[in-house]
């Protein structure tokens, strides 16, 4: 057997298996990110270049013509402004709530505790549904408000059994020496709990704030004026619907559907591509933090 | 009431003196419960409790506690329709296809990621394939649109360039799956790669060192230690899989959705929706929605189940 001959050197197969994982891995990545490329060098591409030849990737000019006909679209920015406002608020509540629950259930022998910890896990297994939850929403009069995108799903129990685990893996010497000194648990959460958590906390709010900023299902029932609408909302009709002629109407030579529709899919998307950097330095840290137990 | 508590040390310990005495000692542990219990009841319990119109002929001037109940009236006219098996057919057909195709995918992405030695390469690879994760459906069901459009679409302008017929994939019954699987496999796949590599690392490399010694080849390695050392995360991963067979995703679903595909793509996630909040049959609606939930319960709880029995520690608690 080759394998036999030397642990350093490298066999045949190891040569055939390591080139074919290469290879491999390598198209996988390049087809997730390609379209994604595409995207990003037609919305740029003149609207000559792009009729004479659908595939010409390397244009010879490059043009903003697209951006600024979606940039004078209102509703690019009435749907900005409400999804900044949403995925802000929306994070910071749930940080807060998330560390107010997350503290006292870390504590195993508070009395009360495993009843509200069940309480909790009851909703990862069954929840109202579609319907009763509209009527909640309209109960209370939140219909076209912005709330009504933050609230229902401010804090999920997944996230806050992670935040749990993480202040139970932290070393309770000092919480018991402040408490000792006279301090409240309240004083203890703020001054010590929190400082301790800010990888799972920057973890979690990177990736409460993405989930915000992505979803459109809540806003597709509780939304229906087009001024409310967050921007995956104006996304949608932009390239799904034909709300893309109406910016085009104004001026046909300069650019056609295709390419706003691009360029409109950049503008959404460039604060995701903006924090991804830290997404991915945080979510490894991430996982290894929930995973840690006791 | 809690001054006297706290004034009078040594009064005789009753049992209900001394539980005030600890809610007292305790009370800033229970009052930052506040919050996320109000939130819990509010956005969790009180749509459960909303269930209730399932059984009633609900109408919005009576309201919740006015409506009469008309019993099982609902779930019989559900049962008796012929678009309930439809849809019921359309989610788990979907979902199944979907668990077969998309499954294994991240599992070979990382037994292959592991077999690459140099750090660099690797980073990138995963860099490019963790970032559909993040993007919306909006913005990667926009880009599948886009490229397979029968007009604008890159994917036919390459089939009619190469002198083949163009084929209409958003507006037939035969690609709609394809569609749904491939897109999911795009945004989701190597992001479920992560869950693989850690455990993948997590395996005593002594195995391997033992193994060269005894003359086995890198398939054999992987064979007889890779593929034992994360069959556990691979079972465990399945069976969440199977936990979560009723649902298909709104987001993704009502995206590609349209008149032409209807017969495949109505799954009940988007039936509900349809029915329900564009059609205004709230309580028939609500029924379809409660038998969803509780069959996706029951699967969820099971699946828990034989996850916990097979040695997975308790997430919870």
């Amino acid at each position: 057997m080759p394998g036999k001959r030397s642990a350093v050197r490298k066999t045949a197969d190891e040569y055939v298996i390591s080139g074919f994982s290469h290879l491999i891995v390598g198209v996988f990545a390049l087809l997730c990110f390609i379209p994604i490329l595409l995207v990003i060098i037609y919305s740029f591409t003149p609207y000559d270049l792009y009729l004479k030849n659908h595939f010409d990737f390397f244009p010879s000019r490059l043009t903003l013509d697209a951006y600024r006909m979606v940039t004078n679209y209102r509703y690019i920015w009435t749907g900005y402004g409400n999804t900044l406002y949403i995925t802000f608020f929306g994070s910071i509540l749930s940080l807060i709530v998330l560390v107010l629950t997350g503290y006292p259930l870390s504590k195993k022998d508070l009395k009360g505790r495993n009843v509200y910890m069940t309480l909790w896990i009851i909703t990862m297994f069954f929840s109202g549904g579609m319907i009763p939850n509209y009527f909640l929403i309209r109960t209370l009069g939140l219909l076209n408000n912005r709330w009504s995108l933050i609230l229902p799903g401010l804090v999920s129990c997944y996230n806050l059994i992670l935040m749990k685990n993480y202040i139970q893996g932290l070393p309770g010497s000092l919480e018991e020496a402040a408490l000792i000194d006279g301090a409240n648990d309240l004083v203890v959460l703020v001054r010590i709990v929190l400082p301790l958590s800010a990888p799972i906390l920057a973890t979690l709010g990177l990736f409460t704030a993405v989930g915000y900023w992505n979803s459109y299902f809540n806003a597709i029932m509780y939304m229906t004026k087009r001024a409310n609408w967050p921007l995956q909302l104006v996304l949608r009709e932009l390239l799904f619907e034909s709300a893309v002629n109406e910016m085009t109407a104004m001026d046909e030579r300069v650019s056609t559907p295709f390419l706003l529709k691009m360029a409109s899919i950049v503008v959404a998307t460039v604060p995701i591509m903006c924090i991804y950097p830290f997404l991915q330095k945080y979510f490894m840290t991430g996982l290894a933090l929930g995973g840690v137990k006791e | 009431m809690e001054k006297t508590i706290n004034q009078r040390v040594p009064t005789p310990l009753t049992k209900r003196n001394s539980l005030k005495r600890y809610i007292w000692k305790k009370r800033w542990l229970y009052l930052m419960c506040i919050p996320g219990l109000v939130y819990l009841i509010l956005f969790h319990y009180v749509p459960m409790y909303g269930i209730m119109m399932a059984f009633q002929n609900f109408s919005f001037k009576k309201g919740i506690f006015g409506s009469p109940f008309n019993n099982f009236a609902n779930f019989q006219e559900l049962f008796g329709s012929q678009i309930f098996y439809r849809v019921l057919r359309n989610s788990l057909f979907l979902s199944i296809t979907r668990l077969i195709f998309s499954f294994p995918v991240p599992i070979i992405l990382a037994l292959l990621i592991n077999e690459i030695r140099s750090k660099v390469y690797k980073r990138m690879a995963q860099t490019l394939m963790y970032l559909p994760h993040f993007l919306s459906w909006v913005v990667l069901g926009g880009i599948v649109v886009n490229m397979l459009s029968m007009t604008d679409g890159l994917v036919n302008d390459l089939i009619a360039a190469s002198g083949g017929q163009k084929i209409n994939f958003l507006g037939s019954v035969d690609w709609f799956r394809t569609v749904i699987i491939g897109s999911h496999i795009w945004k989701e796949a190597g992001w479920g790669t992560i869950i693989y590599l850690s455990a993948l690392t997590a395996i005593n490399p002594e195995y391997y060192e033992a193994a060269k010694v005894d003359g086995a080849n890198r398939f054999q390695q992987t064979l007889y230690i890779t593929l034992p050392g994360i069959s556990g995360t691979i079972v465990i991963m399945l069976i969440l899989a199977i936990g979560g067979l009723m649902n298909n995703g709104f987001e993704q679903i009502f995206l590609f959705k349209n008149n032409l595909n209807q017969s495949v793509a109505e799954v009940f996630e988007t039936y509900v929706y349809q029915v329900g909040i564009a059609g205004g049959r709230y309580s028939y609606s609500t029924a379809v929605g409660l038998f969803k939930n509780v069959v996706g319960a029951v699967l969820v709880f099971s699946s828990n189940l034989i996850a916990q029995k097979l040695g997975q520690p308790s997430f919870y608690s």
